[in-house]
C-alpha cells in the first residue's frame, strides 16, 4: 500500500487587482498532480523554477493551502478529517532549504530539536534533554552541542540540525525541499549519505524535492517531472534517465553536464539537437495554452504527459 | 499608477470619516459646549435651555455628528468663544504663516541632511562621521521644546541676532521686498531650531540607507566597468539612496506639524499650532477641535503623498 | 602554446581581522592565455572569489602582494585611476546572481550603455544606442529594442544574467572573469549561459577565468582546471588530465563526492571535517592533512610546494604519492 497518494491536487494562488483589489485571476501554482509513494522509498520531484514542486511539497503538509483534490496518507483523506491531522503532523515532517534561514537564530540547539517535542509529548525535563541528545547523537553531532547556538555550526551541521528536528517524533514521511542545494559539494554528500542511512534505520518514506538532477538521480526510486503545475512524465529513475519520453524531460536530461570532458563534444551536439527537437515539436507535445496534457501510462512504470490519439 | 492612486483615494474616506467620529465624540465628552461661552449670566436656564433646544444640543448625537459635518462642508467651524469669530476666519488667518513656516523648515531639513547623511554614509567610520553621527544622537536626546527655547534665550535675547516673536514687524508694507525678507527673518530662528532637532532621523536614515547600498551586489558591478568612486555615489548610490528618503517627505510633513505646536508657541509665531495650544489653555473647543480635525486630515494628506512619490520614483511599483 | 593574457606570481591577499592580517589567497601563481578557459574550483571559503577580487582589483581593504601581471603591466598595486581605466574595457566581470547585479533603478539600455561611455565618450548617444542594442543581440536577448527600455525587474534570471554578460563584454575585454556564472541558474538556462560564452570566447578571443564549485561545468567548458583549497592552488593540470588522472587527495576526494550517474546510490565519498575558517587556517605544514588523519604525518611536506609530475600538472605536497581512500586496501 502507498503510504502517501496525492490525487488531482491543485493549489491556486488569486492574483489580486483592480481598485478594489478583487480577485482578476489565478496563479495555477499546482494545477492537477496526482502521483503515490510507496512506503520506505524516496520519491523525487523535479522541475525548474517555478515548475509548483516546491508549492506541492508545501500543500501536501499544509503549508500552502489545497484549492482541491485529496491528500491521502496511509489510505486517510487528510484533507477532509480534521481529526485526522494531529497525527498527521506528526508523522510528516519537513527539511528545509536552506540551513542559514531555517533555524531560528537565537533559540538553542536544544530548543530548536525539542520544539517539535513539546508541542506532540510530554516529556520532562530531563527526558527531553535524552532524548534532544540521543537525536543529536543519531545525526552525528556531539551531545554536548545542545547549549550551543545555530551560528555555532557549519552549514552542513546546521542541515543535520534540522534533520534532527525533523526525526524527532519518528515520522514516517520526510518531505526534503532542496535540503542540500545550498550545501558545498562535500557537505552535500555527507548529508545525501546520512539521509540514506537513517532512512534504513527508521524506515523512512522520502519525498525529495530538488532541481539537481544529479542528486534526483543518486537519491530517488521514482520522478515526477514537473512544468508550469503539471506533471509532464512519471517513472522510475531507469525511465526518466534512460528513456525519457517527453521533449521536455529530454532537454532537461540533456542539459546536465557531463563530467567527462571527453564527451564535451559529443554531449554538446546531442543538446543542441534535443533543443532543435524542443523547439520544432513543442505544439505535439503541449496545448494551446502551453500546458502539459494529462499523464498516459506507456508502460507498467512509466507516464508521459501526451495527447490523447485520435 | 492612476489605478494605484485612485485606489490610495478611496482607502483615505474611510480613515477621514473615523477621524471626524473620533473627534466629534471627544469634543462631546469635553465639558461645555458651544453655547457655554455665550452664555451671559443675566440670562435666565429657561431661555439657555431653549435655546440648546433650538440649536438641536439636546439632539441624539448621530444627529448632531450629521450636522455638524454639514456645517463643516458648508465651511462652518462654529465661533470662537475668546475671538469671538468664525473659527474659518481666525485659522485662515493663521494657515498661510504656518505654511510659510513648514516650507522653510523643510527646505532646511533636506539642507541639512542630505550632505549630512551623504558625508556620513560615504566616509563612514571616520572622525567626520563619528562627529555627525555624534550630532545625531544628541538631536535623538534633546526635547523640542527645550532646544527652542535656548535658542531663542541664546540668539533672541542674549544676542540679539534674530526678533523674539511675531511674524512680521509692523509698518512694513506687504507685498514689497523688504516685507517678504522681514517674514522669512522672523521665521528663521524658529524653522532652524525645529529643522536641526528633526533632520537628525533623516541624516541617520540616510547614512545608513547610503551604508547599505554601498554593499550591494549591482555596486560591484559598476565597480566592474570602471567606473569611478565619484560616479558609483552620483550614479548609482545617490538615487538609490534617496528614493525612501524621498517616500518619507510626506510623514516629515506630519512630524513637522507636531513641531510647529510647541516651536509657534515658544516664539509667539501667530500660526494654527500656537492657536492650538492657546485654544486648549484656554478651552476654546470649537477651535481646538477643528484644529485636530486639520491636523489629522494634513496626517492622513501626508501619509498619501509618501506613497504617491514613492510609486512615482521607483520603477518597481510604478508597474503594478 | 598562444601569448600569456595574465600571469600572476606568489599572490597574497590579506584581509585585516582585529590586529593581524589573514591570507584568504596564499602564494597562488597561474597563467592565462588568450582564448583559453581557465576554471578554479574549490567550495565556499577556499578563497576562489577572493582571487577574482584580486584579478580585478575590487577588494577594498585587502594587503595585496605579489605580482598580478595583465599583457605584461602589473597590477598588484595600481592606482584607482588605472584601475578604472582596465576595469570594463580590457577586464569584465560576470557575477552570480544576477538578480542582485543589476541597478534595480536604472533601464537595462543605461545600464549596458554606461559601460560603454566610461571607456569611450566620444560616442553620440544614438550611436551608443545601437551598440547596446546589437549588444543586446549578440547575448541571445529577444526583442532587444523593446529590453532596452525595461528595468531590471522585468526579465527573467536567465535575461538577467544574458545582459551582465553583455555589459562585461560591451569594451570587447580581452580577459573575463566570471564568478559562479551559472549557480542562480535552472540547468537548461546554465547550458545556453554556457554555450553563449564559450561562443563569446571564440568570437573575441578572450581568456576567461570561471570560478565554480560545479564540477560538471569545469568538464564542460574548462581548458585548464586550477583546483583551490584553503587559499592555495593544490592542482592544476589540463582538464582531462585532471578529471582522468588526478592527483592531489582534495581532487581526488571532490571527484569521488559528486554523485555521479554510473552507480546509483552508492555511498559518495565524505571529505572528514570542516573547511578551516580564514583566522584558523594552518600556517604552515600541508593545510588538507587534517582531513586525511589516515595518512600518516611523514607524508606529507613541512613545507608543501607545488611539484611539476608532468608537463603542465602541478600538485601541491608529496602526500598525493601515499594517499589512498581509507576504504581502499593499501598496496
Amino acid at each position: 500500500m502507498s503510504i502517501l497518494k496525492v490525487k488531482d491536487l491543485k493549489v491556486h494562488f488569486p492574483i489580486k487587482g483592480g481598485i478594489f483589489g478583487r480577485t482578476v485571476d489565478y496563479v495555477k501554482a499546482v494545477d492537477g498532480v496526482s502521483f503515490s509513494i510507496e512506503k520506505g522509498m524516496t520519491y523525487g520531484l523535479v522541475g525548474e523554477s517555478g515548475s509548483g514542486k516546491t508549492t506541492t511539497g508545501r500543500a501536501i503538509i499544509g503549508l500552502n493551502k489545497i484549492t482541491s483534490g485529496n491528500v491521502l496518507f496511509e489510505g486517510k483523506d487528510i484533507t477532509s478529517y480534521r481529526r485526522a491531522k494531529a497525527d498527521y503532523y506528526k508523522d510528516v515532517q519537513m527539511i528545509f532549504q536552506d540551513p542559514y534561514s531555517s533555524l531560528n537564530p537565537r533559540k538553542r540547539v536544544l530548543d530548536i530539536v525539542a520544539e517539535p517535542l513539546r508541542n506532540f509529548e510530554k516529556l520532562s525535563r530531563q527526558e527531553e534533554k535524552k532524548r534532544v541528545q540521543e537525536l543529536l547523537e543519531l545525526v552525528g553531532l556531539s551531545p554536548e552541542s545542545i547549549l550551543k547556538y545555530p551560528h555555532q555550526f557549519s552549514g552542513g551541521q546546521r542541515q543535520r540540525i534540522g534533520i534532527a528536528r525533523a526525526i524527532a517524533l519518528k515520522p514516517k514521511l520526510i518531505i526534503a525541499d532542496e535540503p542540500v542545494s545550498a550545501l558545498d559539494v562535500s557537505v552535500q554528500a555527507q548529508v545525501l549519505n546520512f539521509m540514506q542511512d537513517i532512512q534504513k534505520e527508521l524506515d523512512l518514506t522520502y519525498l525529495f524535492i530538488s532541481h539537481d538532477l544529479g542528486v534526483i538521480r543518486h537519491m530517488c526510486n521514482r520522478i515526477g517531472i514537473m512544468y508550469k503545475g503539471r506533471y509532464v512524465e512519471e517513472g522510475t529513475t531507469e525511465d526518466i534517465f534512460n528513456n525519457p519520453q517527453h521533449i521536455y524531460t529530454k532537454r532537461l536530461v540533456a542539459a546536465i553536464p557531463d563530467i567527462d570532458p571527453n564527451k564535451r563534444k559529443e554531449h554538446a551536439k546531442f543538446r543542441q539537437e534535443v533543443q532543435r527537437e524542443y523547439e520544432q515539436s513543442f505544439n505535439d507535445y503541449f496545448d494551446e495554452n502551453g500546458l502539459a496534457y494529462d499523464l498516459q501510462s506507456i508502460s507498467d512504470t512509466h507516464l508521459v504527459a501526451l495527447p490523447k490519439k485520435g | 499608477m492612476w489605478k494605484f492612486t485612485v485606489r490610495r483615494i478611496l482607502i483615505m474616506i474611510p480613515q477621514i470619516i473615523l477621524l471626524s467620529v473620533l473627534i466629534f465624540i471627544m469634543a462631546k465628552m469635553m465639558p461645555g459646549d458651544a453655547l457655554s461661552g455665550l452664555i451671559d449670566p443675566n440670562i435666565d436656564p429657561e431661555t439657555i435651555a431653549e435655546q440648546r433646544e433650538k440649536l438641536g444640543l439636546n439632539d441624539p448625537w448621530h444627529i448632531q455628528y450629521a450636522n455638524w459635518v454639514k456645517d463643516l462642508f458648508q465651511g462652518d467651524l462654529g465661533m470662537s468663544f475668546r475671538y469671538k469669530m468664525p473659527v474659518t476666519e481666525l485659522i485662515g488667518q493663521r494657515l498661510a504663516n504656518t505654511v510659510w513656516l513648514s516650507l522653510l523648515t523643510l527646505v532646511l531639513i533636506y539642507a541639512i541632511s542630505i550632505p549630512l547623511g551623504l558625508i556620513s554614509g560615504r566616509y563612514n567610520d571616520t572622525w567626520l562621521d563619528r562627529v555627525i553621527t555624534g550630532y545625531t544622537y544628541i538631536g535623538f536626546a534633546t526635547p523640542l521644546f527645550i532646544f527652542a527655547l535656548v535658542m531663542l534665550w541664546f540668539f533672541g535675547f542674549t544676542l540679539g541676532w534674530f526678533p523674539t516673536g511675531g511674524s512680521v514687524q509692523p509698518g512694513v508694507e506687504s507685498g514689497t521686498f523688504e516685507y517678504v525678507m522681514n517674514r522669512i527673518y522672523h521665521m528663521l530662528l524658529p524653522a532652524l531650531s525645529m529643522a536641526l532637532i528633526t533632520t537628525v532621523s533623516t541624516v541617520q536614515y540616510l547614512r545608513n540607507e547610503i551604508i547599505d547600498t554601498k554593499q550591494k551586489d549591482f555596486i560591484l558591478t559598476a565597480r566592474a566597468k570602471g567606473a569611478s568612486e565619484s560616479r558609483i555615489y552620483n550614479r548609482h548610490i545617490l538615487r538609490n539612496s534617496l528614493l525612501p528618503i524621498a517616500a518619507f517627505f510626506g510623514y516629515e510633513i506630519t512630524g513637522l506639524i507636531g513641531g510647529t505646536v510647541f516651536v509657534e508657541s515658544i516664539f509667539s509665531y501667530p500660526g494654527m499650532g500656537q492657536l492650538f495650544l492657546e485654544s486648549i489653555v484656554q478651552r476654546d473647543y470649537s477651535v481646538a477641535t477643528s484644529l485636530t480635525l486639520l491636523f489629522g486630515i494634513a496626517t492622513i494628506l501626508g501619509a498619501l503623498l509618501s506613497d504617491i512619490i514613492l510609486s512615482l520614483v521607483d520603477p518597481r511599483i510604478r508597474i503594478k | 602554446m598562444s601569448q600569456a593574457l595574465l600571469k600572476i606570481k606568489n599572490l597574497k591577499t590579506s584581509f585585516r581581522i582585529k590586529d593581524d592580517y589573514y591570507a584568504a589567497v596564499d602564494d597562488v601563481s597561474l597563467t592565462v592565455n588568450k582564448n583559453e578557459v581557465l576554471a578554479i574550483v574549490g567550495e565556499s571559503g577556499c578563497g576562489k572569489s577572493a582571487l577574482a577580487f584580486s584579478i580585478m582589483g575590487l577588494h577594498n581593504r585587502a594587503k595585496i602582494e605579489g605580482n598580478i601581471l595583465f599583457k605584461g603591466k602589473d597590477l598588484a598595486n595600481a592606482s584607482p585611476t588605472e584601475w578604472s581605466k582596465i576595469r570594463g574595457k580590457e577586464m569584465g566581470m560576470i557575477f552570480q546572481d544576477p538578480l542582485t547585479a543589476l541597478n534595480p533603478l536604472m533601464i537595462i539600455g543605461d545600464q549596458i550603455g554606461e559601460a560603454i561611455y566610461l571607456h569611450n565618450k566620444n560616442i553620440s548617444k544614438e550611436q551608443r544606442k545601437l551598440k547596446v542594442i546589437d549588444l543586446l543581440e549578440k547575448v541571445g536577448i529577444p526583442h532587444p529594442e523593446r529590453v532596452y527600455d525595461q528595468f531590471p525587474h522585468e526579465l527573467s534570471g536567465g535575461m538577467r544574467q544574458r545582459v551582465v554578460i553583455a555589459t562585461a563584454i560591451a569594451n570587447q575585454p580581452e580577459l573575463l572573469i566570471a564568478d559562479e556564472p551559472t549557480t542562480a541558474l535552472d540547468v537548461t538556462i546554465q547550458s545556453q549561459i554556457l554555450d553563449l560564452m564559450k561562443q563569446l570566447k571564440e568570437d573575441m578571443d578572450a581568456g576567461i577565468i570561471m570560478i565554480t564549485h560545479d564540477l560538471g561545468v569545469v568538464a564542460e567548458m574548462a581548458d585548464r582546471v586550477a583546483v583551490m583549497y584553503a587559499g592555495q592552488i593544490v592542482e592544476i593540470a589540463d582538464v582531462y588530465t585532471l578529471f582522468e588522472n588526478p592527483q592531489h587527495p582534495y581532487t581526488r576526494s571532490l571527484l569521488n563526492s559528486v554523485p555521479n550517474n554510473k552507480e546509483a546510490s552508492s555511498k559518495l565519498h565524505v571529505i572528514q571535517g570542516i573547511v578551516p575558517s580564514l583566522q584558523f587556517l594552518p600556517r604552515k605544514g600541508c593545510r588538507f592533512s587534517a582531513r586525511i588523519p589516515w595518512i600518516d604525518v611523514s607524508a606529507h611536506e613541512e613545507n608543501p610546494q607545488l611539484h611539476e609530475i608532468e608537463p603542465g600538472h602541478f600538485v601541491r605536497c608529496s602526500c598525493y604519492k601515499h594517499f589512498h581512500f581509507p576504504e581502499e586496501e593499501v598496496q
